[in-house]
């Protein structure tokens, strides 16, 4: 593999194959010019890059628990101002947290939202895969609207899970962090770019990465960037910046293709092409399309 | 009274910041509970006023504030917080983590009763839900002895690499004021000594991963390795007591004793009613009876061999509880059963802050009170 691409996480992890997250981690951390101090919530990118013995981490790396990797790097960031004032520490660092969904929206949230509130500096990056991955499917704050899981399973008296997403991008951006955005595995520039900036960024930034999970959402191994395309050629994950309160969509079309077209290619939306069910797709429509012309409204 | 130590007048929680203050460690992380307030206040006034160096994160939960400790302290920081009750409770996923990773953190806990009902006041429940958690846990029953323990537990903590409570009891100890004595900063800055960790996070040439995954292969050599690393704490402790004797004149045991030699009745207890108990005795003894106290200092590793000395010629045993063990025997009389291997009486006392008088204690050694409360 790719010496370059493998610097930060190597190769020999365990995760799925068609899994979004090692070209996330890669992607994001190779944006950084000084070196990288990385936490990391409990989630499917914890279990599968730290099995003891084995680490593919090259990186210094710390693992807490599920709901605390925000105030975990909280301890770190402060920890490297004391000792870089005395002197124990030359070199500048950057520090940046890994979290799934559920340990940012869910259990998380918390710890996320005091560690933006007190302004350390780093990086937080949620790779949203839309539900408990880890533990096998479960439903999340940040699992869409029709989708099901095991605990929101399509049946007679049911569609799936009938609550609409937690807008985390806007609760983020609302305890004034200085940058934030949304970004795609599918479009890696704009990711980068993000990176970038936001590692360049003095202060708490956040990242959410949109990111396919093959298993779960049940698509066949190869097709996770074209999944994840069609998610933002959709406008069903738009992608778009905060920076310092200012909105920002980094990608438009004039004529954004059917939300049907992202539906139809994960065995999680499966349920809602039945005669019974259909009339959620519609409803699933509008909502896509409020939420954009909402985002386009926000930008001057 | 050494060369250069200073009298004063303070409360257990200002002898602990007092303390803190001359030991500047690196990072503080904290949240606000009663009783624990004094501790965490007056040392923010000490970073305001330049005082200290410490680096204080005023987190948003106690599960946070253990969560940045972890962090902090895997950075390779000398790390320290502070905490009660419910607040302890919170962090109680975390304590197994902080000693799974054998981070070397100070805690200073003002121990205090655990809702439902809701009470501020103090007991030993909370503690004694953190007993088997992995951390060493002292207990002190003077203002005097949190300053010097705060101080030893530091470098008890690190010598060992495991993380260590220092325990007052709330609002008895954690508020009220005694004359006391303390030490030179750099009397404790020397004794203290640099904290320089072997592995860290911010040693970026060298990385490092923390809180890995294992398995039905490993994780069972991880925990048993903690497990061994307590066998060292009473041998190590003894030595840190030794050496601290030596720069302040007072000398600590991890069991104290007071007119036990021809004791035939002996109590045994923790923290502030230690004070009570033995104005009890004194005046007992006036009254003929042979009685004596035990106070157990170090809780976690349980000196079970001195204990089991003091004790292994005593006719009566009775032991106070400062918590309520639902559905079984005491915890203090059940490591002192233990210790000695044989029953002994067992009472609990002071729940929720209830004050323990000394005729309570009285009534207890003469046999008036079989109930197995101090009610």
């Amino acid at each position: 593999m790719n010496k370059e691409l493998t610097k930060n996480l190597a190769s020999g992890h365990s995760a799925c194959a068609g899994c979004a997250f090692p070209t996330i981690v890669r992607t994001i951390l190779g944006e950084s010019d000084v070196p990288v101090v990385i936490s990391n919530a409990t989630g499917c990118l914890e279990v599968t890059s730290t099995l003891y013995p084995y680490t593919a981490w090259k990186v210094p790396y710390i693992h807490n628990a599920f709901e605390n990797a925000a105030a975990t790097i909280s301890g770190v960031e402060r920890a490297y101002k004391i000792l870089k004032k005395k002197g124990k520490i030359k070199k500048e660092i950057k520090f940046v947290t890994f979290a799934g969904d559920g340990g940012t929206y869910d259990i998380g949230f918390q710890s996320l939202s005091g560690a933006l509130e007190r302004g350390h500096n780093f990086l937080y990056v949620c790779y949203d895969n839309g539900g408990y991955m880890n533990t096998g499917n479960q439903r999340s704050s940040a699992t869409p609207f029709g989708a099901a899981t095991e605990t929101t399973p399509s049946g007679k008296m049911s569609f799936g899970k009938m609550e609409v997403r937690k807008n985390l991008m806007d609760i983020a951006a609302a305890h004034g962090v200085p940058y934030a955005a949304q970004a795609n595995v599918a479009y890696l520039p704009d990711l980068k770019k993000k990176a970038r900036k936001a590692l360049e960024t003095e202060g708490p930034t956040f990242l959410l990465v949109f990111s396919p999970c093959t298993n779960n959402w049940k698509f066949p191994t190869s097709q996770f960037v074209s999944i994840a395309k069609l998610a933002t050629e959709t406008n069903f994950w738009p992608l778009y910046e905060i920076e310092k309160g200012k909105y920002k969509i980094n990608w438009a079309t004039e004529k954004p293709k059917p939300v049907e077209e992202f539906l139809k290619t994960q065995g999680r939306f499966k349920h809602l092409f039945s005669e019974k069910n259909k009339p959620v797709i519609g409803q699933i429509q509008k909502m896509v399309d409020a939420e954009f012309r909402r985002l386009a409204s926000l930008v001057e | 009274m050494t060369k250069n130590s200073k009298k004063l007048a303070l409360t257990g929680g200002y002898a602990a910041a007092e303390a803190l203050k001359q030991i500047n460690p690196d990072v503080m992380a904290v949240y606000p509970i009663t009783p624990q307030t004094p501790i965490i206040e007056v040392f923010s006034k000490f970073k305001s006023d330049g005082e200290v160096d410490t680096e204080v994160i005023h987190v948003e939960s106690e599960h946070s504030a253990i969560s940045a400790c972890v962090g902090s302290s895997a950075a390779g920081a000398r790390t320290v917080t502070a905490t009660s009750s419910q607040g302890l409770a919170l962090m109680n996923e975390i304590l197994y983590i902080a000693s799974g990773l054998r981070r070397p953190i100070l805690m200073l806990v003002s121990a205090r009763a655990l809702a439902a009902p809701l009470n501020i006041h103090g007991d030993h429940s909370d503690v004694m839900g953190a007993r088997d958690s992995g951390w060493v846990q002292i207990f002190c029953s003077t203002p005097q002895e949190v300053y010097d323990k705060t101080i030893v537990g530091m470098k008890l903590a690190e010598k060992v690499k495991l993380p260590v409570m220092v325990i007052m009891d709330g609002f008895n100890t954690s508020h009220s004021v005694e004359n006391m004595e303390i030490l030179e900063k750099e009397a404790v800055q020397k004794f203290v000594g640099e904290y320089s960790p072997e592995k860290y996070l911010l040693d970026i040439d060298n990385p490092v991963t923390f809180g890995p995954v294992a398995l039905q292969n490993s994780y069972f050599e991880f925990r048993k390795d903690l497990s061994d690393a307590f066998d060292t704490v009473e041998g190590e402790l003894e030595k840190i007591y030794e050496e601290y004797g030596h720069i302040s004149g007072r000398s600590y045991k991890k069991i104290e004793k007071y007119k036990l030699e021809d004791a035939e009745k002996i109590l045994v207890a923790m923290g502030s009613v230690g004070g009570t108990i033995k104005d009890a005795i004194d005046k007992l003894r006036e009254d003929g009876e042979k009685v004596g106290l035990l106070e157990i200092s170090l809780f976690r590793p349980f000196p079970y061999e001195e204990v089991k000395k003091a004790l292994k010629d005593t006719k009566e045993v009775i032991v106070l509880d400062r918590n309520l063990a639902f559905g079984t025997k005491q915890v203090l009389a059940s490591e002192i059963s233990h210790s000695i291997g044989k029953k002994v009486k067992s009472v609990v006392y002071g729940l929720g802050g209830r004050d323990t008088f000394q005729k309570q204690i009285m009534d207890l050694v003469k046999g008036d009170n079989q109930s197995g409360y101090l009610l």
